[in-house]
């Protein structure tokens, strides 16, 4: 594999999580740090995964889609709108309510990808003009109704905020739960126990899906049909495949997993919406998928280094009267807002390897 | 001989484009185990005829047959269930695919016994690859099923396209101008693969420009012209000159008419050229040569002995590693494409989809690619819409450019037609140095003498031409002088007079000429 991407990637990770155990290890065992920093690391890197998972898949079928981030925003609301009317207005049980909230964000997802396909494949919209319209549309849509539903006199809820059902629990949790107080998972060393068993429902299937993602375009005929599509749709359609359904049913997939990385912003990290919560993690998540070139593991690896710049700023935290004052920079959240764009900027200048993007990526097929 | 069984049959076949009726109530068919050639000026319709077969196209009027049975070919899909497979004049390969995904590809499963019609399905690559090992050795197509296919030169991509039809189990075969980007040799080996699979019962139809190649390997010629059939006939019956006035509607002169070249002064100096190629071999090792005003120096070499790179790096699209290139007394090496262009260089690239043409753009912009900055067409940074137009009518007339109109995308023209575009574009323009690399690939007699009449008037007018090609007709024809090239060097440097066809052919695989004083 792309061996260079990847060590440059462990390098700079190893690096992240040095600093934290440099500053923080006369106080804590350097085990629970590294396990904390794990676990933030890969809470973080979530949405940022199914993101880039969601430009893999519309990409490597040709078209671009720089929506995600709306996406994400508009799955967000409407899978927390979900969720609290289906505890507060049905009042059904909170675990109830969450999977729906969870549906309903890849659902959401999904039509607005089904827009974005049906403006880009049928309509043949530019394509960055159609990501553009999605990203407005749902910054509009889900302010609005956020303010008519929740704020106003006379709306719906009343001018105030229900609660929200509770949050998805962690997998100890839920293990604990199903093996009903048995100390199951007491004997894991800590650093598994409180890295991945500390992890939610969405953060470990962006984890699994990344594996499921890799399989489907490397080794099935669906992937081998996307990615063709994607490089010369005119030779795939010679060789009698469907060109415009292959692209609708992988952008839609694409909206879908953007939809459930909107998910972990109101039901898997924090109980409520603000608006524009996304805060650009959509456009991140495309710099992930570059950094990673257009590959699932690759694209993991670049949002985990993002994760783990800012899973350096949150626990420095915990540590903040013992920071050297020449690294107190690093506390400043906008060095390590910057982080993703400095790295993506040094991958696209070939320093660490090249990355190509699909041949026919953004073209429009026309026979 | 028994008349065999017709396999194929094709009625009344209509189709058209905005401003053109490419096919026009068209009749053909084909019999079993035949080799039947179809023939035309460039734009006649061949390629869309073969596309609505291949049901990439379909047909406003006309029916399809097989034996009994009437088609209904609404994708390649269809045509591919029917046994038909096509080899197309642009090949249609994912570059970045090996060869096996490029052959299972849309058709993933079919080594199986049971159909497997899952999207999920595994791909299982390693048994496709023995397929394609099995198939290629059955019928002599080498071809390496894990190489990855943008690395392959195009003789051994077109091996793999038809490796592609056959293991659809293509029962008729169109090859699309198959021999343009051929080596002689190549093409050799090719007839020799058509004749295998037409001893199996496979039917074939060959779309060329070359009549040598027609009258040798054909069961029966049909020619159109003008989106019509104007006649079918067999090689027996006829000849190249009869064959090239059914083409093109008038006699056309095969053989090139030229009077002694008058070299005056030198236009271009190569010295101690080395160049590396895309993998950074050395491509070019050490060329040094010139060629002077009012002469047409050949380069003559079997394709991959560094033609490609050394015409790149003379034309500033390649870095060079050592040496230099003079044009007109200026020191250009390392200088850019347009440094060149502008010191009075004309280039006729190889690949004209590649190289040569933006393919969305229109024939009128393509047109004036080279000088669109420079008045007229350029004036304080504005275009100027009606020189532009005015030059491309021109052109069009003058380089017999078959299309509705100038404002169409260049890439819906016919292959031929593309290149036309190019070659009107270069040669149009006042240089004093014309590279040409396969200048006339694709085109027809017709276009073919127009051009060489053109590339000879401009030598006449003290233009300075190297042309490189892989067909030695052309070389002999054209060149006044010609250079051997083998492995990246010149082997030898010869008066065309004073050479023969033989002879070039023994350098050109590698025999050293004798040291004569
Ligand atoms: N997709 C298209 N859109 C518009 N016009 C087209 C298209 N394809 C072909 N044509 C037109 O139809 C005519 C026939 O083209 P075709 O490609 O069949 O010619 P051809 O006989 O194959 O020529 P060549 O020898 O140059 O390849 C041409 O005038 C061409 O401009
Ligand atoms: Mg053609």
């Amino acid at each position: 594999m792309d061996w260079r991407r990847f060590s440059f990637i462990g390098i700079i990770i190893i690096l992240l999580f040095g600093v934290v155990v440099l500053i923080g290890g006369e106080q804590i065992s350097p085990l629970i740090i590294i396990s904390s920093m794990l676990a933030t690391t890969l809470s973080v890197a979530t949405p940022l995964t199914l993101g880039a998972l969601s430009g893999i898949f519309c990409e490597r079928a040709g078209v671009v889609n720089i929506g995600i981030e709306g996406m994400m925003l508009a799955a967000a609301f409407f899978g927390w709108l979900a969720s609290i009317y289906m505890n507060s207005i049905f009042e059904y049980s909170p675990a109830i309510s969450l999977t729906i909230g969870v549906l309903a964000a890849i659902l959401t997802g999904g039509l607005f990808a089904l827009l974005h396909a049906w403006l880009s494949i049928t309509f043949k919209v530019d394509q960055i003009i159609g990501g553009t319209v999605i990203n407005i549309l749902a910054i509009g849509v889900t302010g609005f109704l956020n303010r008519q539903l929740f704020f106003d006199k006379g709306s719906i809820f009343g001018g105030n905020v229900p609660h929200a059902p509770g949050l998805l629990p962690t997998l100890s949790k839920a293990l604990t739960v199903l093996c009903s107080g048995a100390q199951g998972c007491g004997g894991l060393p800590s650093l598994i126990a409180g890295t991945i068993f500390d992890q939610k429902p969405v953060a470990i299937s962006a984890i699994l899906l990344v594996i499921v993602a890799n399989y489907v375009l490397f080794n099935t005929r669906w992937g081998l049909r996307t990615r063709a599509v994607g490089e010369h749709p005119k030779a795939a359609d010679t060789v009698g495949i469907d060109v415009r359904r292959v692209r609708y049913i992988n952008v839609v997939i694409g909206g879908m997993l953007a939809g459930l990385a909107g998910a972990y912003f109101t039901i898997e990290s924090v109980p409520s919406f603000e608006p524009l919560m996304t805060n650009g993690r959509g456009f991140i998540a495309l710099a992930a998928m570059i950094f990673g070139n257009w590959t699932p593991f690759g694209a993991w690896a670049a949002a985990l280094v993002f994760g783990a710049s800012q899973a350096l700023q949150i626990n420095l935290q915990f540590f903040r009267e013992s920071i050297p004052p020449a690294w107190a920079f690093l506390q400043q959240s906008y060095v390590v807002g910057l982080a993703p764009y400095i790295l993506t900027m040094l991958i696209l200048t070939g320093v660490i390897g090249k990355t190509t993007p699909p041949a026919a990526d953004g073209q429009p097929y026309e026979k | 001989m028994a008349e065999k069984s017709l396999t194929l049959e094709m009625r009344g076949i209509t189709k058209n484009f905005p401003g053109v009726l490419a096919n026009d109530q068209v009749d053909f068919d084909l019999r079993e185990g035949e080799i039947h050639a179809l023939l035309g000026e460039n734009g006649a319709g061949k390629s869309t005829l073969m596309n609505i077969l291949y049901g990439l196209y379909q047909a406003e009027a006309g029916e399809i047959k097989i034996g009994t049975e009437a088609l209904h070919l609404d994708s390649p899909r269809d045509a591919i269930r029917h046994g038909i497979g096509m080899v197309h004049q642009h090949f249609m390969l994912i570059p970045v695919f090996s060869v096996t995904e490029n052959i299972m590809l849309g058709a993933e499963t079919d080594h199986r016994a049971a159909p497997n019609d899952s999207p999920l399905v595994r791909l299982d690559r390693r048994e496709v690859a023995r397929r394609v090992q099995q198939l290629s050795q059955e019928y002599g197509l080498e071809v390496d099923p894990k190489a990855i296919v943008g690395d392959l030169p195009v003789g051994v991509q077109q091996r793999v396209e038809i490796v592609k039809a056959l293991y659809r189990q293509a029962r008729i075969l169109i090859l699309d101008e198959p021999t343009a980007v051929l080596t002689p040799q190549e093409a050799d080996d090719l007839f020799r693969i058509v004749h295998k699979l037409t001893q199996r019962g496979v039917s074939v139809i060959f779309i060329t420009h070359k009549l040598k190649e027609v009258l040798a390997i054909a069961d029966r010629i049909t020619v159109m012209r003008g989106g019509k059939v104007v006649g079918t006939t067999t090689p027996q019956e006829t000849n190249e000159n009869q064959l090239a006035a059914m083409m093109v509607g008038r006699e056309v002169i095969l053989k090139v008419e030229k009077s002694p070249a008058h070299p005056t002064s030198q236009v271009l100096e190569v010295d101690h050229l080395h160049v590396r190629d895309v993998r950074g071999l050395e491509a070019v090792r050490g060329i040094s040569f010139n060629v002077r005003a009012g002469e047409i120096l050949g380069i003559a070499g079997v394709q991959g002995n560094g033609q490609t790179e050394l015409v790149e790096a003379l034309t500033g699209l390649r870095r060079c590693e050592s040496g230099t290139i003079k044009l007109q007394n200026h020191d250009l090496t390392g200088k850019t494409p347009r440094a060149f262009t502008e010191t009075g260089l004309a280039h006729i690239p190889e690949d004209r989809q590649r190289h040569g043409l933006v393919l969305s753009y229109t024939i009128a912009d393509n047109l004036v690619l080279c000088d669109y900055y420079k008045p007229p067409f350029g004036l304080r940074g504005v275009i100027q819409q009606q020189s532009l137009d005015s030059h491309a009518r021109q052109l069009i007339q003058d380089f017999d450019i078959r299309t509705p109109s100038p404002y169409i995308a260049t890439g819906k023209l016919s292959g031929g037609n593309q290149q036309k575009v190019i070659v009107a574009r270069e040669l149009s323009r006042p240089v004093q140095l014309v590279i040409a690399n396969q200048p006339t690939r694709g085109l027809d007699v017709g276009s073919i003498e127009y051009i060489h009449k053109e590339i000879i008037a401009m030598r006449d007018r003290g233009v300075a031409v190297l042309l490189v090609s892989a067909e030695l007709d052309e070389i002999m024809s054209l060149a006044d002088r010609i250079a051997v090239i083998y492995h990246g060097q010149l082997v030898t440097t010869v008066n065309t007079t004073a050479v023969t066809r033989e002879q070039l052919g023994l350098w050109m695989a590698g025999a050293q000429p004798e040291t004569t004083a």
